[in-house]
């Protein structure tokens, strides 16, 4: 399949008092028509950063180089003019926040509705129409009530419901959605992961899910992208990493997870603290917490190699993994 | 919407009659009066002005009569200008002071959110820093002082604009005190859109509306405007009252004939009749137009509207 | 009712943040006092105050010429060193150096004592209708309300009015009628302090409302009530020096820097040094002021942790 999404060599650093920070590294990946790709880390690795600086959503200090091709545009560099094209229409984004990402001074139906009038050059009378009809299609019951309501009317499943009909409404052939169940009941998370993939296979709508929980990404994601420190240090399909992970550090992820880790005897949390961006340990970002470190990773930073076919990581341990050897 | 309105309509009623009660009988019960003059009137001079005034009545009498003068648009005989009763006073001054006092304060408020809505678009570049420059100085030089500046400068000096007084009709008269007046409202209200439109500006639901691809026009419209407003209308209501202080000052050093100058002249001379007509007139004014601020705030935060 | 300088919209976003951030408390740490030095522009102010108020206080007893008396040779004299007139002379022959440090004495302590008179008020208010909470505070909070809703200079000036011209009256009269946001932080402040354990440990200890108010409950409000003061003295000296200008305030020979700039105000254009110098000091402290409750509140700042 043709890929919708080509990042290459994207960096974005973050101008602080006296110095800069480098939030993310050197990032490539490809994302294919109605593909589900999961960016999975810890807070601070970056994976937040990197996807609100393809929508050109960045904090004013921060910067990005490199390219994003949404076809054949380049969204990195681009005038937030001509950028306002794009966004909202041929690639959308969610945020993790349903309680403050809507506005609370507009009626669900205004923030809905203005989508379909700026992209697509509808009515608003049409434009309404096609909001309550995308409103019900998101599980919203009594949708014509639900249009009129202030968000602050709206429970939390039902608002990130509102945001995923939002981001949606134009049929968007990428979908960025950032920790979408985060803020949401446990109960809820699960009906709302089932409505991302239903709506995106309908929609061939493909979709980024950025997570740091990795219980989130078994059964939705086909591939899977794993970062550390600002760089993507492994990625490849969902089954083999989860099955059978090559980095450390993925390693780690999946036995502190308890839904995936069942098998294990017991859950067992990554030693130490993810590191601050500002002071990156020298070498391999994350030999600090590594079980399996040696010389090399004190003083060179591995790159991302392919391993097997459609497979790729960074880590310069060629061994076997054993789980014991962490534990 | 209609409901809340005239709850609040409702609340306000009791207040005004609790400030007309409270200043009254202060006011009655006051020692000394408009008769005490350097020379101390023969006792049955005095008397004949007692009685002309209803002064020699029980005091409960007096009250429900002033009450029922006032309901009927009379505020009773000023004591001090004898040719004149209050309400006529009122009706000379009142036009005066609210054409002063609206100006400065559609001046100052348009004025100010414009200012402070480029300062907060420019953050930390040379817009921004001449604006809050300018607005410390409106807000910390006292207007007395910055009215008699200005004065000094514009009319004295440069003999641009005339130095104070008013003909009917005369706008020239007026731009110098709606200036003073509206300097250091629009000052604040700038300051406080400066602040919110900032903090608006990195909300959650900015960054959405980002996404969506509406474009900057139409987000400052649509999605930052309303919210980034509502600290400045809550503002408004003390503004209101503010631009009343600034009008006392500024019809005082521009000899203008409004009803800030019959108070402070009537307060000199302790015309309590005038005094009385003149606060409670600046009551009434400043409860309904905060009434009317209160209004306006539900209209923009639908959340009040449920309290 | 809102005052002349905007400070209760100040003071009400801080009263909010301390709310929102409510058991911890905050007080006039070391750790904020460093804050406070690391601010330039509040810092300078400090010292410019520090030599202002010193200035005030001492520099008559140094001068020539005392602010009453007359020089008969000197009358309506620009400044003269030589006689000792540094900044001329009025139309009374007076020294308006000594004038004007007598009136900024003046005008300085109206401030404190008003202010000191707001802040007991306002403590004492709030407090009681925080701790006994419910109806209480319904109906205390119900006027503080109404109050706001007031135009309070009125107030003033008919108390002025009707009770004569006494500065004392000016301080108290300023005084009650400035109390209206020191209640209301007060008041956030005493339900938040009031739901922590040692208030808890008091009352099982058996000790009464007014002993938890007094010992448990007043001593945690210093940063409101320091960032409070900082912002009230400048409205009471705009305050005073508005009602002096009207004519209502300090009299003769006495004087303020409002009663001075009222003075000096009609005759500017002949008689600059008349105008310019209560002007300047009067800017110049309010100023000061302004920056020191910036720093003051960016210090004690309880989000900025």
């Amino acid at each position: 399949m043709a890929d919708v999404l080509v990042v290459d060599n994207l960096d974005v650093t973050f101008a602080l008092h006296q110095s800069e920070v480098k939030a993310v590294s050197d990032l490539d990946f490809t994302l294919a028509e109605g593909e589900t790709l999961a960016v999975v880390g810890e807070s601070g690795s970056g994976k937040s950063q990197a996807f609100l600086s393809i929508m050109g959503l960045l904090a004013r200090n921060g910067k990005a180089s490199g390219r994003a091709m949404l076809g054949d545009v380049n969204l990195i560099g681009m005038s937030p003019d001509r950028l306002d094209r794009y966004r909202g229409k041929d690639i959308a984004m969610i945020f993790q926040d349903p309680m403050t990402s809507l506005n609370p001074t507009l009626k669900v139906k205004t923030q809905l509705a203005e989508v379909l009038v700026r992209h697509q050059g509808y009515t608003a009378e049409k434009a309404n129409r096609a909001v309550i009809e995308m409103l019900e299609r998101v599980g919203i019951p009594e949708p014509v009530k639900r249009a009129n309501a202030y968000p602050h009317e709206l429970s939390g499943g039902m608002r990130q419901r509102v945001m995923i009909a939002m981001a949606l409404l134009c049929k968007p052939k990428v979908l960025i959605a950032d920790e979408p169940t985060t803020a949401l009941d446990v109960t809820v998370q699960a009906q709302m992961l089932d409505l991302f993939k239903n709506l995106t296979n309908d929609f061939g709508t493909a979709l980024v899910l950025i997570t740091h929980d990795l219980g989130v990404v078994a059964g939705v994601a086909d591939r899977m992208m794993v970062m550390y420190g600002g760089r993507c240090i492994e990625k490849g399909p969902t089954d083999t990493l989860f099955y059978d992970p090559r980095h450390p550090y993925t390693l780690g992820l999946l036995h502190s997870t308890p839904h995936v880790a069942k098998r294990a005897k017991r859950l067992d949390p990554i030693q130490g603290l993810p590191p601050s961006l500002e002071h990156l340990p020298k070498g391999c970002a994350f030999h600090p917490r590594c079980a399996f470190r040696f010389e090399r990773c004190f003083e060179e930073r591995p790159p991302l190699l392919p391993v097997e076919d459609v497979r790729e990581k960074a880590c310069w341990y060629q061994g076997e993994l054993k789980y014991e050897a962490v534990a | 919407m209609f409901g809340y309105a005239l709850r609040r309509v409702l609340t306000a009623i009791p207040i005004v009659l609790i400030t007309i009660t409270v200043c009254f009988f202060i006011l009655r019960l006051a020692p000394g009066g408009p008769f005490d003059g350097e020379r101390a009137l023969p006792p049955d001079q005095l008397k004949n002005l007692r009685a002309y005034y209803h002064l020699d009545e029980p005091l409960i009498m007096q009250f429900f009569g002033y009450i029922g003068g006032v309901l009927r648009g009379d505020f009773g005989p000023s004591m001090v200008m004898k040719d004149f009763n209050v309400s006529r006073l009122i009706g000379i001054g009142l036009p005066f002071t609210l054409t002063l006092g609206f100006s400065a304060f559609i001046v100052g408020t348009i004025g100010g959110m414009i200012a402070g809505a480029v300062a907060a678009v420019n953050q930390n570049k040379w817009p921004d820093y001449l604006l809050v420059a300018i607005v410390l100085v409106g807000i910390i030089i006292p207007n007395f002082l910055m009215a008699n500046l200005v004065q000094l400068f514009f009319g004295v000096y440069l003999k641009w604009l005339p130095v104070g007084g008013y003909q009917p009709g005369s706008l020239i008269h007026l731009v110098l005190p709606v200036f003073i007046l509206a300097l250091p409202h629009g000052g604040r209200v700038a300051r406080l859109v400066r602040g919110s439109m900032i903090e608006v500006l990195g909300t959650n639901y900015v960054r959405t509306a980002r996404s969506k691809g509406l474009g900057t026009r139409l987000i400052l419209a649509r999605h930052a405007l309303k919210p980034a407003l509502l600290p400045v209308v809550s503002y408004l209501g003390p503004g209101l009252s503010y631009l009343l202080t600034g009008s006392l000052v500024v019809e005082q050093v521009f000899s203008l004939p409004g009803i800030g100058k019959y108070f402070i002249t009537a307060a000199l001379n302790r015309d309590y009749g005038l005094v009385l007509g003149t606060t409670i007139l600046y009551v009434f004014i400043i409860l309904a137009l905060n009434l009317l601020v209160d209004i306006l705030y539900a209209w923009l935060d639908p959340k009040v509207r449920y309290r | 009712m809102a005052g002349i300088t905007g400070k209760d919209a100040a003071l009400t976003a801080y009263a909010n943040a301390l709310a929102a951030e409510a058991p911890k408390g905050r007080s006039l740490t070391q750790d904020a006092l460093r804050r406070l030095f690391n601010n330039k522009a509040a810092l300078v102010s400090i010292f410019v105050l520090i030599a202002i108020v010193l200035f005030a206080l001492i520099g008559p007893y140094f001068l020539p010429w005392a602010y009453d008396k007359i020089d008969w040779a000197g009358i309506r004299k620009p400044p003269d060193w030589a006689k000792g007139h540094y900044f001329g002379t009025d139309q009374n022959g007076r020294d308006m150096l000594a004038r004007t440090l007598q009136g900024t004495q003046m005008s300085l302590l109206v401030a404190a004592v008003a202010t000191f008179v707001s802040v007991a008020i306002g403590i004492l208010y709030g407090a009681i209708a925080g701790y006994f909470g419910g109806k209480v505070d319904a109906i205390m909070m119900r006027f503080v309300d109404i109050m706001y809703a007031l135009p309070y200079i009125l107030f003033v000036i008919i108390l002025v009015v009707i009770f004569g011209r006494s500065p004392v009256l000016l301080f108290v009269g300023i005084g009650c009628l400035e109390w209206l946001t020191m209640a209301r932080i007060v008041r956030g402040q005493t339900l938040s302090i009031k739901q922590r354990e040692f208030i808890e440990a008091a009352k099982a200890g058996g000790a009464g409302p007014f002993t938890i108010i007094f010992r448990h409950i007043v001593p945690n409000l210093t940063g409101p009530v320091v960032i409070y003061a900082t912002l009230t003295i400048p409205e009471i000296i705009i305050t005073e020096s508005f009602l002096s200008y009207l004519g209502l305030g300090v009299q003769e020979p006495q004087t303020s820097l409002g009663t001075l700039i009222s003075f000096g105000a009609p005759v500017a254009e002949s008689l600059p040094w008349m105008l310019f110098t209560p002007a300047a000091i009067l800017v110049v402290t309010l100023l000061c002021l302004s920056y020191l409750g910036d720093g003051l509140r960016d210090a004690l700042d309880p989000k900025d942790r």
